[in-house]
């Protein structure tokens, strides 16, 4: 059982095992943490931020991990089709879309062999050393496991924790159970050329609870790649929160890979603060889990910052994926570009939320957003609620949204050509979702994504051979 | 028609400077801002069911009305007031509302136009309604709501000739009870929210229209609201039927005296389109919006929708809101019939302290509907616009289709504008689009026109006129002048 009360017990039970239950801070905040969840419960659609996604069903839901994979297994298999994906897409850059904050240093790591980038692997929410593999850094850069850093460093993660108000209550119930995650910091000036990959497989319990802490100094670069592989089958429960804290001028792409298993249900947020200069892109792939709900939200909170949101998610059968997501413009003159894209099929439901706010300090913003949803049968729904709040009058600012199927005369062109019916639909749908991946500036990382696309399509292997 | 405010702008000083030009503009008094002063005929302040009883008694109607009323009544008490929208205000107290004043006429009411009180007439002439010769001169029938009684209603005679019924609510509740009765409350259902629940339990007069099977409406038809009394809140009531193959356009404006109480407006709008029947509905809203300070104002939280409940009937709403403190509407269509089209086209303009959460809801239900949203918001001075709205398509919507675009014009760094549709599709066939966009007016532009040798204030007005002309195109072309004019008089000067 999922009801509040069991969470409440577990926090009880387990808070003195829990990292950093040494720290008042740290105890204090996930006793608050937990009260607010115990307050607010699962959202409801009564909720705003809720409208189109109910956790209800929450309270009564039973949570189990069923036998899956050795987690050895499954982390192969993704380094593997890692490499498959991207043999071949060394140092081809061609055809990269020019947004904001597409990685900046990424160019050099795509010529590099995959292995020269950093692999941290999370089971069952712990850190497995022996399975991960972390490269050579320079001096400055620190790359490892929250738990630890809660022992070696607290203070400075105290700074990026996050509070026990942030964000929804997922969120709240994240901060009381967090087991692990990744900290990653980054030196003023450091530029870490190779992504730096977090795995985070389930293999036998049914609910995980992550926190990624990414600080990146004045100037520093990184990319970040978190994948949820399909780990143990069953329903199972991931709460995950990743924050990113972008000083002046620093740089940082982020990926997200969400192949979860198909009972799951995935609870995520990612939120970053970026100051002066800063450049923030995230990418946001959504391909698994039965109920998946990611929170972006970017605060550009000094002056000339610019943030990339870019997202596709696919769903079939009677799955559900939300994507809520934010864009907070504080400071004159910045600029972001929010772009995501859907396929619905089977009975599925996919809800996009998409707002931008302009502070009235906020001059001359520069906003465009877009969310393109297709249907791809009868039966699916999709909601978009593309939502602009503007308090300053010199910005740019534009939304578009729009729902419908695929081109009749696009169709038509292809099958003159030759292409029978359901290969041209597969075709253009393919093509409607690549556009999503073009802006994934790192060759290998882009290849990877458009393998997991492929895999959730049918027929994506005959559809390869086409391309 | 409402020609008053821009006889105010000829009057005001010169500007010597934009900046001068722009403290005189958002000084100007409100035009329409006087009191007749009448005797009426008035209950006691304040809501519960004997008030209720006393209304529909003094209205003299019949025993299924006065039910319908309670049980709104008990069904609203039962309500809370809706919290959702981009709005703040302090809470209304609902006893302190006087729900129906009547201005007190000879013993039968007015037969002809002579039989009104001069006094009365001679309000609407400042407002400048075509009420008399120029009723004619203009073609409009004029059904002019004065405190809540419909007090002269021209060219009945024409009108009845083709068949067309065009009277007062409470005229229509004798006159006609079993059309009323049948379409009563089949849009908006006397339960459907906090303030039609309000209204359908207290409203005391409005406007009812019948054109029967295929007739073409031989004028344009008009209402003329205004709230004069001090302390009443105006709960009108709108029922307009076309039945198949029918058509009728039909205006609708505006003012209230300046008071400075905020005072509520709470209206109800029904439309029922039946086969090839076609409606046209257009708005200019000039109620008092406040002082500078936010001081006064009206509430103007109306529900207004239509049901396009024929095959290929169409209904269009057209609105120009440039008054009311708050402005919270959202006049919406159900696209029941197959191939039935729904319209909405708005201009909504804040100045000042003026709120406006408007929109529209587009609900796609039959095959093959089409619908079209044309949102246009002007943000000045302090000014707060919120664009909310709903297209939703159902299950069975086939090849729906929907176009939506939202621009939003920033004047002032002070005002907001907010843009919060949302789109719920569940038929893989529908297409449906939608686009937003907010700026402000362009340095460029201004400096463009002003070394034309156009002053600042006629460019803005220029600019916002172009801004808004897909709109204006769509009103009856004495409105749009109207409207117009009443725009460029609410924004001149106000870039700075």
């Amino acid at each position: 059982m999922s009801a509040i009360d069991f969470w409440l017990g577990r926090h009880r039970d387990t808070a003195a095992r829990l990292p950093g239950a040494d720290l008042p801070w740290l105890v204090r905040l996930r006793e608050d943490a937990i009260d607010r969840f115990a307050d607010e419960g699962w959202p409801t659609t009564r909720r705003e931020n809720w409208r189109h996604t109910s956790l209800a069903f929450m309270g009564q839901q039973a949570l189990a991990a069923e036998a899956s994979d050795k987690p050895e297994a499954v982390l192969a298999r993704l380094r593997e089709r890692y490499r498959t994906a991207s043999r071949g897409q060394a140092g081809t850059h061609e055809g990269v879309a020019s947004v904001v904050g597409a990685g900046s240093t990424a160019n050099a790591a795509a010529s590099a062999p995959q292995d020269l980038d950093h692999w941290l692997v999370f089971v069952d929410g712990k850190f497995a050393p022996a399975l991960s593999a972390i490269g050579g850094l320079p001096g400055g850069a620190r790359i490892g496991s929250l738990a630890d850093a809660l022992k070696q460093s607290p203070e400075t993660v105290e700074a990026a924790f996050g509070s026990a108000l942030d964000g929804e209550a997922p969120q709240a119930l994240n901060a009381a159970l967090v087991t692990d995650g990744a900290w990653i910091r980054l030196g003023r000036g450091i530029a870490i050329e190779h992504p730096i990959h977090l795995v985070f497989i389930g293999a036998t319990v049914a609910d995980q609870h992550l926190r990624n802490l990414v600080v990146a100094e004045a100037g520093a670069q990184a990319t970040i790649v978190e994948h949820y592989p399909a780990g143990a089958a069953g329903s199972t429960l991931t709460t995950a929160v990743t924050r990113v804290l972008a000083a002046q001028d620093s740089h940082v792409t982020h990926l997200k890979l969400q192949q979860e298993a198909p009972e799951a249900i995935h609870l995520a947020t990612i939120e970053a603060e970026q100051a002066r200069g800063a450049v923030f892109a995230s990418h946001s792939l959504s391909f698994g889990a039965r109920l998946a709900r990611n929170d972006i939200r970017t605060r550009l909170a000094g002056e000339g910052a610019e943030a990339l949101l870019n997202g596709l998610y696919h769903a079939d059968g009677r799955r559900h994926v939300d994507h809520h997501t934010r864009i907070d413009h504080a400071r004159p003159q910045g600029t972001s570009r929010e772009f995501y894209r859907g396929l619905l099929d089977g009975s599925a439901r996919g809800v996009f939320t998409g707002r931008i706010l302009v502070a009235q300090d906020a001059q001359r913003t520069d906003a465009m957003q877009r969310c393109d949803n297709l249907l791809l049968s009868r039966l699916a729904e999709a909601d978009a609620r593309p939502e602009l709040e503007i308090y300053a009058d010199d910005v740019k600012c534009a939304h578009g949204a729009t729902i419908g199927q695929l081109d009749e005369d696009a169709l038509f062109y292809l099958r003159s050509r030759g292409v029978d019916a359901v290969h041209a639909r597969q075709l253009l749908t393919y093509a409607f979702a690549a556009e999503v991946l073009e802006r994934i500036a790192h060759a290998p990382l882009r290849a990877l994504g458009r393998a997991a696309l492929l895999e959730r399509l049918p027929e994506g292997a005959r559809l390869e051979e086409l391309l | 028609m409402m020609n008053a405010p821009t006889s105010a702008a000829a009057t005001s000083p010169a500007p010597t400077s934009r900046g001068d030009a722009i403290g005189a503009f958002l000084e100007q008094d409100y035009a329409a801002g006087f009191v007749t002063t009448l005797e009426t005929d008035t209950v006691p302040k304040g809501l519960s069911e004997d008030v209720i009883r006393m209304i529909s008694a003094r209205k003299g109607e019949p025993e299924w009305l006065l039910d319908w009323r309670l049980e709104a009544y008990r069904h609203w008490l039962t309500m809370r007031p809706p919290k959702w929208a981009a709005v703040e205000f302090p809470a209304i107290d609902f006893q302190d509302i006087v729900y129906y004043s009547a201005p007190k006429s000879k013993k039968d009411g007015p037969k002809s136009l002579d039989e009104v009180d001069p006094e009365l007439l001679r309000t609407f002439e400042k407002l400048g309604v075509p009420l008399h010769e120029r009723a004619r001169l203009a073609g409009v029938a004029v059904d002019a709501v004065f405190d809540s009684v419909s007090v002269a209603t021209t060219f009945k005679k024409e009108l009845g000739a083709h068949g067309v019924i065009f009277c007062s609510f409470s005229e229509a509740v004798k006159e006609h009870p079993e059309l009323v009765r049948q379409y009563l409350g089949t849009v908006v259902p006397p339960g459907d929210n906090f303030y039609a629940a309000l209204n359908s339990a207290v409203f005391s007069d409005g406007s009812f229209v019948f054109i029967p099977k295929g007739v073409k409406c031989p004028m344009e038809l008009s209402t003329y609201f205004r709230i004069n009394a001090r302390d009443t809140g105006q709960f009108e009531r709108t029922l307009i039927i076309a039945e198949e193959g029918a058509s009728v356009s039909y205006l609708e404006g505006c003012t209230a005296p300046m008071r400075d109480e905020n005072q509520l407006h709470a209206a109800v709008v029904e439309l029922i389109a039946l086969a090839d029947a076609k409606i046209k509905y257009s708005t200019v809203q000039n109620w008092y919006p406040g002082d500078k300070d936010g001081k006064g104002g009206i509430y103007n939280f109306v529900t207004k929708r239509g049901d396009c409940r024929g095959a290929r009937s169409h209904i269009s709403w057209t609105q120009v809101e440039t008054g009311s403190a708050i402005t919270w509407k959202y006049p919406s269509v159900i696209l029941r019939g197959d191939s039935s089209v729904g319209d909405f086209h708005s201009v909504a303009l804040t100045n000042n302290l003026q709120q406006a959460d408007t929109g529209t809801k587009m609900i796609h239900m039959g095959r093959n509907t089409r619908s079209t949203i044309l949102s246009k918001g002007i943000s000045a001075g302090r000014g707060s616009n919120t664009f909310r709205g709903l297209v939703k398509v159902t299950p069975k919507a086939e090849g729906a289709r929907n176009y939506t675009q939202c621009d939003s014009l920033l004047i002032g760094d002070r005002c907001a504008a907010h843009t919060f549709p949302t789109i719920e599709v569940r038929h893989p066939t529908a297409h449906v689009e939608h686009e937003a966009t907010t700026s402000r007016i362009g340095e460029d532009q201004l400096f463009y026109a002003m070394q034309r040798g156009i002053s600042a204030e006629d460019a803005v007005s220029m600019i916002v006129n172009g801004f808004c002309r897909e709109v204006f195109k769509e009103l009856p072309m004495e409105f749009a002048v109207e409207a117009q004019k009443l725009l460029g008089v609410s924004l001149e000067g106000s870039v700075g």
